[in-house]
Parts: C-alpha cells; structure tokens; sequence
C-alpha cells in the first residue's frame, strides 16, 4: 500500500487523460479562517461517524451503517470549492458529503434514529439522506446508481445557464459499472459542468480493488473519454481542494467534466453489521491510520502552519463532541413517525 | 371532427406541452428533426444508445426543476434501464420522504403483432404495476392518447406512457382544442347489460368488434377501458361488474401476474361486486410464452376478437 500512496502523492496533479488537459499545478489554498472550517467539518464527520457506529452497536440505529471514517478529506476538499447551489450526490458511505455540503446534524441523526424529524421523515435512513434545499442529492444505496442520476443535474446546471456544477462521488467499485461509462460519455460529449470524483479506498465492499479494477488507476479511464483524469492524494485534504477548485472553474467555463481520483483508505469495514468478516490485514489497516487525513492536517495546521494552537484544536473537538450529542438528544426527543405515514409520499 | 393517428395524437401532445412548459425536454436515441426544428437541440436532446443513464439523467434534471420525457421507444429497452427505474426513479420521492419532486415521462411502445419475436415484442407492464411509485397509462384510441399524455408530462410524478405498436396507425376523432383526460380514471367504450369485458388497448377494439357480433347472437356487452394500470380505476369496473353480472379481461400480455390478474382480484375480492357475479371470472390473454417469430405461432399466442367472442360464450353457457 505504501508505494500506491508515495505514487499519489508524487502524482499530485498529474494528469493521466488526454495530453494538453495539464490543469496546472498551481496551490490554491483557501484563507486560513476557511482551512479551519474544513479541518471542523473533517472532525465533525469523524465524530459524527464514531457516535453513528457506537449507536448502531447500541442498538438505537437500525438496518446499516457504512462508516466514512478515514475518507473525510475528499467530501471536504470537494465541497469546500463549491458553492452552496452546486448539486451533489453521494453513495451509501454518505455522511460525510452530507456534512460536508452542510447538512443539519440534528436532522440527520434524527433519521438515522428512524425519527419524524429525520431529513426523510424516517423513510431513508443511513443509506438515503438528502436535502434538496443545499444542493444534496441523496445517498444512493447502489453503487454506481447516483452517477447518471447526477450527471442529470448536470444537464440542468447546463440548461439552467447559470454556471452551476454538479459533483459525483463513487468508489472504486463503481467505476467498474455500466453507468460510469455511459454517464462520462455522455457528460464528456456534451461538455456538461461535472466532476466525478472518484473515492479510491481501495475496496470495492469486501474485496480488494487490484483483484476487480482492470487498471490500478482509475483515473486513466477518463483517457477513454478525452477528458482530464487526475490523481490526487485523498488523504490530503489541500490536494482534493486544490484538484477540485481546478475543475469546477473548468466546468463552469463550459469546458466539460473532469474525473478526479482520490487515493485514500476506509479505516473501517465495509459496513458496521460485517465487522466479524474483515479480508484485510491489521497492518494495512494500522498503516492507514498513521496516514489519517485530519491528524495530518490538524498537525499540518498547528507545526507548520502556526494557525491554530494545540488548546484551539481541543476546543474545536469538544464543541464537535457538543454538537454530535445535541443531534443525539434532538433525535431521541423526536417522535417516531405515525406508523400509517407508511403510505405518505408515495406520490408528490 | 378531424381525424388523427394514435401516433399523432402522442406526437401533438408532446409538442404542445413543450410549447407550454420551457422546463420540458426530451431525451431520446432518436431526435425528430420536426421537435428539433421548433425547440432545438438543448431541449431535444439525440442521446447515445444507453438508456441506464440517460434515464437515471432525467431522474436527476426532473429533481432539479425540468420535467424530461425520455422514449425508450420500445419497452425492450426499459430493462437496460432497470436500476434506475426500479431502485431509483419509482422510489426517490418516498425515499427522501417526498422533499422534492420528480416529474418524468418515460415514453414505450408495448404489443406484438409486428412478426419481431420474443425481444421486441413484450407486454410487460405489470411488471411496473407492482412498483409503487410509478403512474401508467396505457390509451387505446387518439383522444384517449392525447388527454393522457399531456396530463402525465404535467404530472408531478414518474409516469410511464406504455403506447400499444399495434395502434400506431389507428386513428380516430380528436378535437382541435386543448383538453386533458384525468389518470386513473376509465372510460366505459360500450354499454351493455350481460357481462363486462375489461380489455387493454388494442384489445379494446378486438372486444369492441366481439361485441357486435355477439350483439347478433343477442349478447349485450359492456367495454370497460381502464386506460390508466396505475392507478387502476376499481370503481368503474366493479360499477360495471356489479351491474352484468359476469367479468372477461381481454389482455395482450400472458396472464401470470398480470394486469388481467389484478383486475380479477379487485372485482373478486369486493364482497358487493363478488355478490353479484353469476359466473366465474374469465381471462382471455396471450399465451404465457416468449412471443415466437412466425406469423403462424405469433397468431396463434395473442387473442383477438374470436377468442374474446368464444370466452364469453363460455361465460354465459
């Protein structure tokens, strides 16, 4: 695993697609006030993460749940250079672009807890959080199966003239499936103003990427597509950010879509339910954390950057450790629904 | 009053509502040039050859204010689409507990009789009935195509056009001026007294020609055409039901699970309409097989109007 992420890091803004799609290597970091916000964000989706893994072993949180920990730089480092109007759609694994496209904590626990409150009144759960109203299209809870669904808000970002973006998340193992292909060719010919940024976590559910990605990189499918296909260190929250800003100014210039690959790692199992069957070994596992992107970036903060103190950071979490328990009270103080609200919402 | 194909009155109905509505579009592996002419290629949009996406991309721009409507064509095509019909397009709006709407209009050509065989021949609407989530209409005649299909591109919702390739040619009166026909509710076709026969679009006419030949005989037979499968317009069957005394269901497609199976079910299991029944129900529907090439094995699958003639003999022996 090691040599992959030095291969990363080295390919930082490397583009693997067509020759001439250089995007340039230029850093665009964010004002320090926005890099703290983006290491709160990074934080508050670990311990969102943690409290929702916790619950569901308690037995207040039904059905699954498919933890982020791990990923947080790449919802981040994405979302942080879009605007609130940009549209997203996320994945089963997807907490952590709720959050980072800011979703209300209360109104997500509260339907993890399968409350009325909840953002669909109970009706989702973990794999089908949205809200329309920030530009959050809704975890999909099949692979691949928001991809099209997203470049369709692209199409209306395009329609709509007004210079909006569209951002697909999806792992590995989406990239694998039929509806990448036919939506990155569609959104390709049609210059649609997409990113389809691509989680590597090496990982598709259980089993492990090299043995069903025909390439080990999946950026150098967008080559296929005569789009740029960019790797990026996933674990490197400036990175993510720097590769995105890049491409959504390219997708709102009306120059099409950009494919953008994020090496990183899921610190957890595929889902909580199968912590018994884990295929990895502890040391890639351990060898991962000592790669976690918010430690690196919270210490990248603190030493080098001089931004923000060790006390500031504590506090920082202890607000977060706030406002997680907050959604949790607000959650178990909501009502569940009417049991024959069962039959609402069929139709609009 | 001037008269229409089935297939004009589809066409006429999609350019009025695109006249009416700029959040229309239509996505398609075929643009026609005429559509293209008038609203251009933004809105009527020559898509490659791969519905899955295109599909779960009008899913997308209908959640963010459009109102697309995609031809399959041929519902063949559909089940390349499947994932986002089924998983995604049926069940978005409940599954995020109805924070936004989805309005779509999945257009598809049903029925054989086209000597095609198995893959493009197909009647699989039940199939989509058994999703909740999902509007179908199914018209049989000009007027009937025209009123639905504007009220379903108007539809806050996914509706399904299933249009029978049968009736293509088929035409009848349609009025000049605008209308717009409710779905959900069926339309009585012909009155009578002895037995009701439901019948679905082509079949419509094969019961509607059985009928006057059974006239003859001294049969009077009442036409219930549902013209929408979902929702299914119960009280008008069981109204009709309840006033003959007997129920047929002439359906192009084969009978397991089918459209013909709900419909029996739904008079059936009403204790009043059940209390009025003189005879069991009857279904007269294709054979269950894949639909053959030949046009001897093709005739001999699909009813017409002499097996829906021959089953309510049966009925009412």
């Amino acid at each position: 695993m090691v040599p992959l992420r030095d291969k990363a890091e080295q390919a930082v803004h490397h583009i693997v697609g067509k020759s001439g799609h250089y995007l340039g290597n230029m850093r665009m970091q964010p004002s320090p006030n926005n890099q703290i916000e983006m290491l709160r964000q990074m934080q508050t989706i670990r311990r969102f993460e943690e409290r929702a893994s916790n619950d569901f072993h308690a037995g207040d949180i039904y059905g699954v749940v498919h933890c982020y920990i791990g990923e947080e730089a790449v919802a981040v480092g994405v979302c942080s250079a879009l605007k609130r109007d940009d549209r997203i759609i996320s994945t089963h694994r997807g907490h952590g672009h709720c959050i980072a496209k800011g979703a209300d904590l209360n109104r997500m626990m509260a339907e993890l807890y399968g409350r009325e409150t909840g953002y669909c009144k109970g009706k989702g759960g973990s794999m089908h959080i949205a809200d329309f109203s920030i530009g959050m299209l809704g975890a999909n809870g099949i692979v691949a199966g928001g991809i099209p669904i997203v470049t369709g808000a692209g199409l209306a970002a395009q329609l709509d003239g007004n210079g909006g973006v569209a951002v697909s998340f999806f792992g590995d193992g989406a990239s694998n499936a039929g509806p990448f292909h036919e939506s990155i060719n569609i959104a390709a010919k049609w210059k649609l103003p997409m990113l389809y940024v691509c989680e590597n976590n090496l990982h598709s559910a259980n089993t492990p990427a090299s043995k069903t990605l025909a390439l080990e990189d999946v950026a150098a499918r967008a080559a296929g597509y005569g789009i740029p296909g960019v790797i990026v260190d996933g674990n490197d929250v400036m990175a993510v950010h720097d590769a995105a800003t890049i491409a959504v100014a390219r997708a709102r210039a009306g120059e099409g879509p950009t494919l953008i690959e994020c090496k990183t790692y899921r610190q957890r199992g595929h889902t909580e339910r199968l912590e018994a069957y884990e295929h990895r070994t502890y040391e890639e596992i351990e060898s991962w954390k000592e790669k976690d992107p918010i430690t690196r970036f919270a210490n990248n903060l603190i030493q080098r950057e001089g931004q923000l103190s060790e006390t500031d950071w504590k506090q920082m979490d202890d607000e977060i450790l706030e406002a997680i328990q907050a959604s949790v009270d607000f959650a178990k103080a909501s009502p569940f629904p009417k049991p024959e609200s069962a039959v609402d919402d069929i139709f609009a | 009053m001037r008269q229409i194909s089935y297939a004009q009155a589809g066409s006429e109905a999609l350019a009025e509502e695109l006249r009416r509505d700029p959040k229309t579009l239509v996505l398609s592996t075929d643009a026609a040039p005429a559509l293209v002419e008038e609203f251009g290629d933004q809105r009527i949009r020559a898509t490659p050859i791969a519905e899955g996406a295109v599909t779960g991309m009008a899913i997308g721009a209908a959640g963010c204010g459009y109102r697309p409507i995609v031809n399959w064509r041929i519902v063949t095509f559909s089940f390349v689409a499947m994932d986002q019909i089924v998983n995604q397009a049926s069940k978005i709006h409940y599954m995020f507990g109805g924070q936004a709407k989805f309005p779509l209009v999945f257009r598809a050509t049903v029925g054989g009789g086209g000597k095609l065989a198995a893959q493009h021949s197909q009647s699989p609407y039940s199939m989509f009935m058994n999703l909740a989530g999902l509007k179908i209409i199914l018209p049989s005649t000009p007027y009937d195509m025209k009123g639905l299909m504007k009220s379903a591109i108007r539809d806050d919702n996914p509706v399904i056009s299933f249009e029978s390739s049968r009736l293509m040619g088929f035409k009848g009166d349609v009025p000049e001026e605008e209308y717009t026909l409710p779905i959900g509710k069926a339309d009585v076709k012909r009155e009578g007294s002895d037995i009701t026969i439901v019948a679905i679009a082509w079949l419509v006419h094969e019961a509607l020609a059985a009928a006057e030949t059974l006239a003859k005989e001294g049969v009077s037979v009442e036409v219930v055409d549902p013209r929408s499968l979902f929702p299914l317009d119960a009280e008008t069957i069981r109204t009709s039901v309840r006033k003959t005394g007997r129920l047929l269901i002439a359906d192009e497609a084969g009978p397991t699970a089918g459209a013909s199976a709900e419909i029996a079910a739904l008079a059936a299991e009403d204790a009043n309409t059940f209390a009025c029944l003189k005879a069991p129900i009857k279904r007269v529907c294709a054979l269950q097989v894949p639909i053959p090439y030949s046009p001897v094995l093709e005739d001999h699958v699909f009813p017409d109007r002499d097996k829906i003639a021959a089953g309510v003999r049966a009925v009412l022996r």
